[in-house]
């Protein structure tokens, strides 16, 4: 089997001017992914179902990512007047900055294909092959890759049911666990679930608190 | 009004049987309470194990599993209910007649179990329908539900058919249909029937932080 990288030079020769980088794993198990633009996701994954023999997802799911901030240290440099030996002259000075900046979240969709042409690997890992959306609030769509892999039809209602992500090209996507007449998306991190702490005959940690809250809430009175 | 045991015992040693309209009646009820065939989780493996030779249900007289709640007398809430599954549920207690009961096996049928703090797990289905018999355990054993079941067969026993503890098929009043729980943006609504659920006495903040 390929790794990441071999995989990403062949698909930067195959498809010139495609939109891939690698996603880096720094444990053991070493488990690069290629990273996507969504608007190449499809000849990407064509590509790689019909060139390079992953024919097999096993799985699709979603991450959520949270905005973040992000500390850099930035050097910069600069003119500033000082006194040397005396006189005044101007000279550069380099400093050391640390800049913090809001990077915004976004939300993932992850898919792990394997080959039933190539036949098992060794270790056991699948290609992770990665799709980002432009936020987490309103610019949630992404391609459904249901056309190159069948297998991905019911996951990718899924993560739409549990993440939000819309999958541009999905033939029928509807909510999949949660019913239909259901608004939130229950795994995305800033999920609050519904408030019906009333009763907890043996509170704890985050339920305490909750029950604790709902208490408050109701005037003491419950 | 029930036989004093020992004038029975007598009038038994000389050749007379006597009994009450009431005990024969439950007599007659308690042995051939039909469940309803369905199961939500692997709590109904349990109960399909209950129902095969080895434990053997039929010694109850409950063998006969409906699949139409029309003609079942028992509901045995087998498992997680989930909150899109609760609206059929209750549907289908609806649609049972009476004289009817519900077993609720397992920690998830009573309370929700491991899933409790979860997004999509009802907290008990005692919230919508009235419950005769809870059993804990995760899933309960076979023996557990035989159990619930001879308790069961216990409470049909004490039942008067008049006065004030009459059963609901013997008063024209009394309430028959549950509501059925809407699915909603958030959430069940109503999330809870306070008729059939009224709040349990509350845990005090101090006890709680004690318990912590």
């Amino acid at each position: 089997m390929k790794t990441a990288e071999e995989l990403l030079s062949e698909l930067q020769k195959a498809l010139p001017g495609v939109q891939v980088s690698l996603v880096l794993n720094p444990s053991p198990s070493a488990q690069h992914a290629l990273l996507v633009a969504a608007a190449d996701a499809l000849r990407v994954a064509f590509y790689l179902r019909d060139e390079a023999g992953y024919d097999y997802c096993s799985n699709a799911t979603g991450v959520d990512w949270l905005d973040r901030e992000v500390a850099e240290k930035v050097r910069t440099t600069r003119t500033v007047k000082k006194d040397v030996d005396g006189v005044e002259q101007e000279v550069e000075e380099t400093i050391e900055q640390t800049v913090k900046r809001m990077e915004s979240g976004y939300l993932e969709a992850v898919y792990h294909l394997y080959s039933m042409k190539m036949g098992p690997t060794d270790p056991h890992l699948p290609m992770v092959l990665r799709m980002r959306t432009e936020n987490r609030t309103d610019r949630t769509e992404l391609p459904s890759l249901t056309p190159v892999w069948r297998s991905a039809e019911f996951q990718e209602r899924e993560i739409f049911d549990l993440y939000g992500i819309v999958f541009r090209g999905h033939r029928d996507l509807r909510r999949l666990l949660m019913w239909d007449e259901f608004e939130d998306h229950p795994m995305r991190r800033d999920y609050v679930d519904p408030d019906d702490y009333e009763y907890e005959p043996t509170p704890h940690d985050e339920v305490l608190k909750r029950a604790e809250a709902h208490r408050a809430a109701q005037g003491g009175a419950q | 009004m029930a036989v004093e045991p020992d004038l029975k015992i007598e009038l038994g040693k000389q050749g007379v049987f006597v009994t009450t309209l009431n005990e024969l009646y439950n007599w007659g009820r308690r042995n051939s309470v039909w469940p309803m065939q369905f199961g939500l989780a692997c709590c109904a493996i349990e109960m399909i194990a209950t129902t095969m030779a080895r434990y053997d249900l039929a010694r109850f007289g409950a063998e006969v599993f409906r699949p139409s709640p029309r003609q079942a007398d028992l509901m045995i809430i087998s498992g997680t209910v989930t909150k899109k599954m609760a609206p059929q549920v209750v549907r289908l207690y609806n649609q049972m007649a009476e004289p009817r009961y519900v077993i609720a096996m397992g920690a998830c049928a009573i309370s929700g179990g491991p899933f409790k703090q979860g997004y999509n797990v009802l907290k008990g289905i005692d919230r919508y329908i009235p419950v005769d018999v809870h059993i804990p355990g995760c899933p309960p054993r076979p023996e557990a539900l035989i159990h619930a079941f001879m308790t069961l067969q216990k409470k049909i026993e004490a039942q008067p058919l008049t006065g004030e503890k009459r059963p609901r098929h013997l008063d024209a009043d009394a309430q028959g249909e549950f509501p059925v729980p809407v699915p909603a943006a958030h959430d069940l609504q109503p999330p809870v029937n306070r008729l059939v659920w009224p709040l349990p006495a509350p845990t005090t903040a101090s006890e709680a932080g004690e318990n912590a």
